[in-house]
């Protein structure tokens, strides 16, 4: 902000803030749901999705705001009416929340928080208090399964995903998402610094670990148990309507980009390109003009990962409950705490 | 035991998926755009059925084999004018009303198979939803017009017709 001729008022960047939070939350999702939900899924089961509403259909989420916030909002009679409104909330909160630590550019970061990896990981795991309250106070079974699958199954996955980032943090040798951000452009590979070095190439296997836990952590399939539908109707949704249901729709999807922009941040090189391309040494180099094409570079690298996500997710079945625990505690934490050692030798060795 | 596929199930199947995505962006999707362009039934689909009001006797043979009870018959007896002359009036069943509820009817086509006057027809028509539901209940008149849409009988099969 300093960088700026005139001075903003401090209500002003608080404005700014908040509405760039909106912004980098919103936009991926309306996108992701867009792009992928509606078009790749269609195309990939050989039919056009919708057409209708718009050019090619892109007003069709419009559309179906606009059905959800007429909906009626229901609360079940024995549902503890209180947390039962709360719940979907705290699941879009703690997005907003996590968005906050993710450097879109060498100025444009909502805080530059020193343990931001940290708070990163910790934020991430306070949806599983909204998802468990909202299939606790749903009074309903299927709701309270649907919550306690999700509990299990985010706290089983939030482990690796914790230790996988550990690898990169030891290589960066820094928790900040911006330092581990120009660590990545910075680094030489063997004294050529052409291309930086994003940690994806270093570390392959904690960002297939990562991936595999944002999957999980998403509760995309193959890790959809906790909203199984032919299991359990809608999970820990199961009884919400109208704009609740909403908010916990835009969760999901919200949720999907903010840890696409965090795992692009912590392997792939986050807004930042390689900064011996115009001779820059450290972040307070890099030209203004990366303020502005930081986001878009997030925005492509966001996209890349989520398309990866949705793939994914549209192409394989659902594992059963109790394989979903079994890889999570006998395959991806034994690999990631091996990453972990091997990734410390390393950095110790050269 | 089965040999062993060269390429993993797992890329397999993300190969499968990718490939249907960029083969229905470039030759486009398998399904139709319903409301702009229509697929035509075959020729035997059970659209709607159709009613050739001169066959029917009334006999209520349809009505009663109706699992849904969607046919309503209504007639009476009249006299009609002797086939010969001299002969005696002939004593005739008239229809007064043929109503087929479509929004009972299950479409199984045992009225169609039960008639034995051929008066009842399979049309593959399948555009006639109404915002009402009791518009649904087509009379005689409606069904006889359903007639048009019928399509000719297909040729018999070589040794099929009676010696």
């Amino acid at each position: 902000m300093s960088t700026l001729a005139f001075e903003i008022p401090y209500w002003g960047q608080s404005l700014l803030r908040v509405l760039g939070g909106i912004v980098a939350v919103l936009l991926p999702a309306g996108t992701i749901v867009y792009v992928f939900l509606f078009k790749m899924m269609s195309f990939m089961q050989s039919r056009l999705g919708p057409m209708e509403a718009g050019p090619y259909g892109s007003m069709q989420l419009l559309a179906e705001v606009g059905k959800w916030m007429q909906k009626e909002d229901l609360i079940p009679e024995n549902a503890d009416a209180k947390i039962y409104k709360i719940a979907p909330v705290i699941v879009l909160l703690s997005t907003f929340l996590l968005v906050v630590v993710v450097p879109f550019g060498p100025d444009a970061w909502f805080t530059n928080f020193q343990a931001g990896v940290f708070y990163a990981l910790a934020i991430g795991s306070v949806s599983v208090i909204g998802i468990l309250v909202a299939g606790w106070s749903s009074a309903n079974k299927y709701s309270l399964l649907g919550g306690l699958r999700a509990a299990g199954q985010l706290i089983a996955y939030e482990l690796p995903m914790v230790l996988a980032v550990v690898g990169v943090v030891i290589q960066a040798g820094s928790m900040n998402l911006q330092q581990i951000v120009v660590a990545q452009n910075t680094f030489e590979i063997f004294g050529w610094n052409g291309l930086g070095m994003p940690f994806v190439v270093t570390q392959f296997v904690g960002f297939l670990i990562f991936m595999i836990a944002v999957q999980a952590e998403l509760t995309q399939a193959p890790f959809d148990m906790p909203i199984a539908e032919s299991e359990l109707v809608s999970g820990y949704m199961t009884e919400y309507s109208g704009f609740r249901f909403l908010i916990f729709f835009i969760g999901e999807f919200a949720t999907a980009g903010v840890f696409a922009f965090i795992a692009s941040v912590l392997f792939l090189g986050g807004w930042g390109i390689p900064f011996s391309w115009f001779g820059w040494e450290t972040v307070d180099d890099v030209d203004d003009w990366m303020n502005i094409a930081g986001p878009g570079i997030m925005f492509a690298k966001m996209m890349l990962l989520v398309g990866i996500i949705m793939w994914v997710r549209f192409s394989y079945p659902r594992f059963r409950e109790d394989q979903l625990q079994r890889f999570a505690w006998k395959v991806l934490i034994p690999i990631s705490l091996l990453n972990i050692a091997v990734t410390a030798i390393l950095k110790v060795a050269f | 035991m089965p040999a062993k596929p060269k390429v993993p199930g797992l890329i397999k199947g993300l190969g499968v998926t990718m490939g249907t995505m960029f083969r229905t962006v470039k030759d486009g999707a398998n399904t139709v755009q319903y409301p702009h362009e229509k697929e035509t039934p075959p020729i035997r689909a059970r659209g709607v059925i159709a009613l050739r009001e001169d066959n029917c006797t009334a006999c209520m043979l349809c009505a009663r084999s109706c699992p849904d009870w969607c046919i309503y018959i209504e007639g009476h007896k009249q006299l009609a004018p002797p086939r010969r002359a001299g002969g005696k009036p002939r004593q005739v069943n008239h229809l007064d009303r043929f109503d087929i509820d479509y929004a009972l009817c299950m479409y199984c086509g045992i009225c169609v198979e039960v008639c034995p006057f051929d008066a009842l027809f399979w049309s593959p028509e399948y555009e006639y939803s109404e915002p009402r539901i009791a518009d649904l209940l087509h009379d005689k008149t409606k069904l006889g017009e359903w007639m048009e849409t019928v399509p000719e009988a297909p040729e018999l099969e070589a040794g099929a017709a009676k010696k």
